[in-house]
């Protein structure tokens, strides 16, 4: 089911203040900081779309889009 | 709007991110929480009204693009009392600190909920006065740290779940940002209650609560919510009955709404003159 979408990860860089909370509850570990000290989706094909990261980030940068393939494929 | 997938940035002023508030703080949870909620009542921008006062959580009012009233220190339901009266139509949202809501405005709150009028007051209990540096509130509670309490604080805690119901609030909710579906659920039926809602958020502020206390950093108070709280009723509460309670503990509709009696007085005051 999984592998019939594709999942980006929008993250707003600027608006990211790496807090952290969306690496330590992602329950695939699809995210990470990166030397900035900013999320980054270093996985994102291990991505479940869970949206805990969504609906948690305190700072509103990260949004998760989900396409169904076929969809994604004709547009 | 209903049909169409949430996007932050249809109901944010873009031009005021990334926000004022600390890395890790609760408040920005809360705000996504009440964009959803929005969202999914399918809400018209227009027809909300949101109302603040001062203090961290209460910078809320300027990063919603809804119609925005940001007023003075625990006031904030004194003015949407006002709104609201003018403006029944309008949904009234107060987002409110605890220091907000039960010191500075203590009284405006019990009033307000007493009337009973259509207001959805959300009460962002970090448990300190963040934004002022870290004095403590009547929601810290005994034997805590903070910037005004060296040695520990000797002033117990309001529970706000129990001052609201005994002030005569018609809707009573608690939730953490842990929980943020719930919390979301929980705002949506406060926005929809005819009558006064008052939702409870247990939201971290790390930088002074969770330093000073040594509760550690964000992840780890968010942690904390999840050890610490339970459903209303749950059995874990009879082993430990110190656990926080999440729900909805009052929701009652036989109650008269106070813009709807007003309208009805000055329907009777107005007899044979209208």
């Amino acid at each position: 089911m999984v592998k019939d979408k594709i999942i980006q990860h929008l993250i707003e860089k600027e608006w990211c203040k790496g807090c952290g909370i969306c690496v330590h509850f992602c329950p695939k570990q699809v995210l990470e900081l990166d030397s900035n000290g900013k999320v980054e989706a270093v996985r994102p094909e291990d991505c479940i779309a869970c949206m805990l990261c969504e609906l948690r980030c305190p700072d509103l940068a990260i949004q998760i889009i989900e396409n169904q393939e076929k969809e994604y494929e004709k547009q | 709007m209903k049909n169409k997938k949430f996007d932050f940035k249809d109901y944010i002023r873009q031009r005021f991110f990334p926000h004022i508030w600390c890395p890790g703080c609760g408040h920005g949870i809360v705000l996504s929480s009440l964009l959803r909620a929005v969202h999914e009542l399918g809400l018209n921008k227009n027809e909300i009204v949101i109302t603040s006062g001062i203090g961290c959580s209460s910078r809320i009012s300027g990063y919603v693009d809804f119609h925005s009233l940001h007023t003075i220190h625990g006031r904030a339901l004194s003015f949407a009392t006002g709104v609201k009266l003018s403006k029944p139509d309008l949904k009234a949202i107060v987002p409110m600190g605890d220091g907000d809501a039960l010191a500075i405005g203590g009284n405006h709150f019990i009033h307000a909920a007493r009337r009973n009028i259509d207001i959805t007051a959300i009460v962002m209990n970090n448990r300190i006065y963040g934004m002022t540096g870290g004095q403590f509130s009547p929601l810290s509670g005994c034997g805590k740290q903070a910037t005004t309490a060296p040695y520990s604080t000797i002033d117990r805690e309001f529970d706000v779940v129990d001052l609201a119901k005994s002030a005569g609030a018609t809707f009573v909710a608690r939730s953490t940002v842990f929980h943020a579906n719930e919390c979301k659920d929980i705002i949506k039926k406060g926005i929809n209650h005819k009558g006064f809602s008052v939702v409870e958020i247990l939201t971290q502020c790390p930088t002074y609560y969770g330093r000073k206390n040594k509760e550690g950093d964000a992840v780890q108070m968010m942690e904390n919510y999840k050890t610490n709280t339970v459903k209303i009723g749950s059995k874990k509460l009879e082993k430990n009955p110190g656990l926080i309670q999440r729900g909805i503990f009052v929701e009652k509709n036989d109650v008269p709404e106070y813009c709807e009696a007003y309208d009805r007085i000055i329907e009777t005051a107005m007899k044979g003159q209208a």
